[in-house]
């Protein structure tokens, strides 16, 4: 056997020991960034989800200015404490939009009542299709969308109170 | 004072265990006589980490509640079975269960080893207490399992619901058994490689090691491949997945080392490779090890993400397999080859055997590391997936299946016979197989339909070795080899069959509503809440029918409050040409429950398949040692 190929396999382990010694070193990142991101909104036209609500669709979002799409639902638990976070948003001055999934009218305003309103129109979208289409897979999520109707950011899971300072960066980045 | 008398006991063991690697150095360097001590420190320190591994499973029995890793891993409304079984289903219990496992094996290759010779069964004791030395060094100063914890609480956090579950009980002790098993041919390896002494004795005393360590490995993976089918709900039996490729490539290795261990039994020859696969085959099982508990790669087995551990485990592996290759290079170069062999022969059919499973072995290895490569080197984030793989380790697989047919066919040494004529009612059931695909189902995917073919052909030259012999007088190792090979054709008419033929649906349902999968009508009945002694759940009732007589399927999800979590638990119905396999999952706003309903023709074969593999090893295990028993009487005196 030649002296090269007695040598070979000590070094792939040390080549390999080494990417496991880099990986073991450097915390596993598990954050999921969204392939939708720098893409516009994909088209659509959602009904009210309540009649005392504007109903909203992806024209309205195109108007200038960013927007925050929040993805919900009246049966959501952590949907519940991000309402709260979303009105401090808003009196801050954020466009907070809604998109009530598989929601039913009576319990969309009972949630409302209780917990408060942020949302400028909230449309309906009984058949998760426009989650579907943005490329969301639970609620709560939320989208940054610019003036120009292109997704710039996608918050997965409820928005904190600490994410609230991220948040309003991320807005002021797609102005 | 259990939880205290297991952790004395490892403490001593660890102690025996540096003893004993300094009675090997003794006599390697200055020739003192230690054969019989060194045998016996091996069996004491066996028994003392089965003392410690029983003192693991009675505070998990008892649960008690003092002991911190009772206190985050049970709970006292757990079923019994789970209790004991959860010794297991965590970091410290696991590799306790390891190192229990590496001693008692050594303890093993110090009673029953006569083939091998004094110098190199010292030299291999001495690997043996090495690699365990190790491995107490981790549990005791990084993972002691037997920590206690103050003030006690009055309940435990549980076990996850996914490993409550019969499989815990059995998937995880094989699958260890199996990769644990083969640091007896690593460290067999060593030691020859130490004293100098390759040669076909050498081959014949590893054998039944390797043979053994191979069936427990295959029953293990194939054993995990069901759990995961059934309890995951996600109606597949492999999914690729880091750590199942960390069990396939031991496996791997194993099988080439384990036809390649035949060669230098039987000729003298391969030499330095198989003392290359013999180290190999358990390295692939520590970084198999180091992966499942470091945590660095993405996957359902991800237990314990601890970057400590990880760094230790990554010393261990470093240390262990640097050392055998570093040996390796130094000492294998020296090796003369043994009986030379002609082109045509049995000695070359292994060859090709050998290449083409360390082919195998290396596509799974890259693309299971793949991405942590690609990220180390370019930052960029992707992971690899059954296309890959599938596209890669198929064809080659196939192409293995063809050569298995025809193997063992052919003389050692030199064959002067035509092969192929045997070969033509193998060749003629393969050819008939490919027609009838074709006629029946024209647009069948490459690989199924290949798959199917090979498993016909092979299924039939498989049994060839047994023709024109008189079955009493024919060895049972041939038999095993036999109903090994058979096994594969079994498996791959499975795999190739699912992917073929599996009908899926994925519907919406109210009761009373009827949805087609496949020959079947299921209609769904009713959806009622149910309990457990851990779990409430909803239970769905299903009926079943094809044509004749219905049956009843009740798919649940289990919710668990301890730990929190939600588990599907499918209903599956066997039948002799498939299985019926339905999951429930949640409601909408309508009433309607999410069902997931599959037929899938002929699964079952994938885990027979597996099973006769295991069987047929189990067989030529068997033959082996009784073989060994009736023609050399001092087996008994290999005893003392």
């Amino acid at each position: 056997m030649s002296r090269g190929l007695r040598f070979a396999p000590i070094a792939l382990l040390a080549l390999l020991l080494l990417a496991m010694i880099w990986r073991l070193s450097k915390p596993v990142d598990t954050s999921v960034r969204s392939n939708l991101e720098g893409k516009p909104v994909p088209a659509f036209d959602l009904g009210p989800a309540l009649d005392t609500k504007l109903a909203l669709s992806s024209r309205d979002l195109a108007t200038g200015n960013p927007h925050l799409v929040n993805v919900f639902a009246s049966w959501c638990v952590p949907c519940v404490t991000e309402v709260k976070v979303l009105q401090q948003l808003k009196a801050t001055g954020v466009a907070v939009e809604g998109i009530a999934v598989r929601d039913r009218p009576e319990d969309l305003a009972e949630f409302l009542a209780r917990n408060g309103d942020p949302y400028e129109r909230i449309g309906g979208d009984p058949q998760s299709s426009v989650q579907i289409s943005l490329g969301s897979s639970g609620v709560p999520e939320s989208f940054i969308v610019d003036g120009k109707g292109v997704i710039r950011y996608q918050h997965i899971g409820p928005i904190e109170s600490s994410d609230a300072a991220m948040i309003l960066r991320q807005l002021d980045r797609a102005r | 004072m259990i939880a205290e008398t297991g952790l004395a006991s490892l403490w001593l063991a660890a102690g025996l265990a540096a003893y004993q690697l300094v009675l090997m150095i003794l006599a390697l360097r200055s020739r003192v006589e230690v054969a019989r001590s060194i045998r016996a420190v091996a069996v004491a320190q066996g028994i003392l980490t089965l003392i410690a591994f029983a003192a693991l499973l009675i505070v998990f029995a008892r649960t008690d509640l003092s002991v911190t890793l009772v206190a985050a891993n049970s709970h006292s409304a757990k079923p019994f079975v789970y209790k004991v079984a959860g010794a297991w289903g965590n970091h410290e219990g696991s590799m306790l269960m390891w190192v229990t496992i590496l001693a008692v094996a050594g303890a093993f290759l110090g009673t029953f080893s006569p083939r091998t010779s004094a110098m190199t069964l010292v030299a291999a004791l001495g690997a043996q207490a090495a690699l365990a030395l190790g491995f107490y060094g981790f549990l005791l100063i990084a993972s002691n399992p037997f920590a206690r914890l103050n003030p006690a609480p009055i309940e435990g956090q549980g076990l996850n619901p996914l490993l409550q579950d019969p499989g815990l009980a059995f998937h995880p002790p094989t699958l260890y058994l199996g990769y644990v098993g083969l640091s007896i041919a690593f460290s067999l390896a060593v030691g020859a490689l130490l004293t100098g002494e390759v040669d076909s004795r050498l081959g014949r005393a590893m054998r039944p090691w390797v043979l053994g360590a191979w069936v427990l490995l295959t029953l293990g993976i194939t054993a995990g491949s069901y759990w995961a089918y059934y309890e995951l709900g996600w109606g597949g039996y492999w999914f690729w997945d880091p750590v199942e490729n960390a069990s396939l490539m031991p496996w791997l290795a194993g099988t080439a080392l384990l036809h390649s261990v035949n060669v230098l039994a039987a000729r003298g020859a391969l030499k330095a490779w198989t003392m290359m696969l013999a180290v190999i085959a358990f390295s692939m099982s520590m970084v198999g090890t180091f992966l499942v508990r470091s945590g660095i790669l993405t996957s359902v087995h991800a237990f314990a993400i601890d970057p400590q551990r990880g760094a230790f485990l990554l010393a261990l592996l470093g240390i262990y397999v640097g050392a055998a290759l570093v040996l390796f290079a130094w000492r294998g170069a020296n090796l003369k080859e043994g009986a030379p062999f002609e082109l045509v022969s049995r000695e070359t059919g292994l060859v090709i055997n050998n290449l083409l499973l360390s082919v195998v072995l290396g596509v799974v290895f890259l693309g299971t590391l793949y991405p942590l490569l690609v990220e180390a080197v370019s930052g960029e984030k992707l992971s690899v997936g059954a296309p890959y793989f599938n596209a890669v380790a198929g064809p080659l697989a196939l192409l293995l299946a063809v050569l298995v047919g025809i193997g063992p066919l052919i003389a050692w040494r030199r064959e002067r016979r035509p092969v192929f004529k045997q070969l033509r009612i193998p060749l003629l059931l393969g050819v008939t197989a490919l027609a009838v695909t074709v006629i029946l189902a024209p647009r069948m995917g490459i690989l199924p339909r290949l798959g199917l073919t090979a498993a016909a052909y092979l299924a039939a030259a498989a049994i060839l070795p047994l023709t024109r012999r008189n079955p009493l007088r024919t060895p049972l190792a041939t038999w095993g080899m036999v109903v090994a090979h058979f096994g594969i054709a079994v498996a791959l008419a499975g795999m190739a069959a699912n992917a073929a033929f599996t009908s899926e649906r994925l519907v919406v349902a109210k009761p009373g509503e009827t949805i087609s999968v496949g020959p079947w009508l299921v209609q769904l009945q009713e959806v009622t809440p149910t309990a457990g002694k851990n779990w409430t759940g909803m239970e769905a009732q299903l009926i079943a029918t094809r044509g004749h007589g219905p049956i009843t399927l009740k798919p649940q999800t289990r919710y668990f409050t301890s730990p929190p979590a939600e588990t599907n638990e499918a209903a599956i119905d066997t039948f002799w040409n498939g299985q019926l396999y339905t999951v429930t999952g949640k409601p909408d706003e309508t009433g309607a429950w999410q069902l997931r309903l599959w037929w899938k023709p002929f699964v079952t074969l994938i885990w027979l398949g597996g099973a006769l593999i295991g069987l047929g090893g189990a067989i030529a295990l068997f033959g082996r040692i009784w073989r060994r028993r009736r023609r050399e009487p001092e087996w008994r005196r290999g005893y003392a």
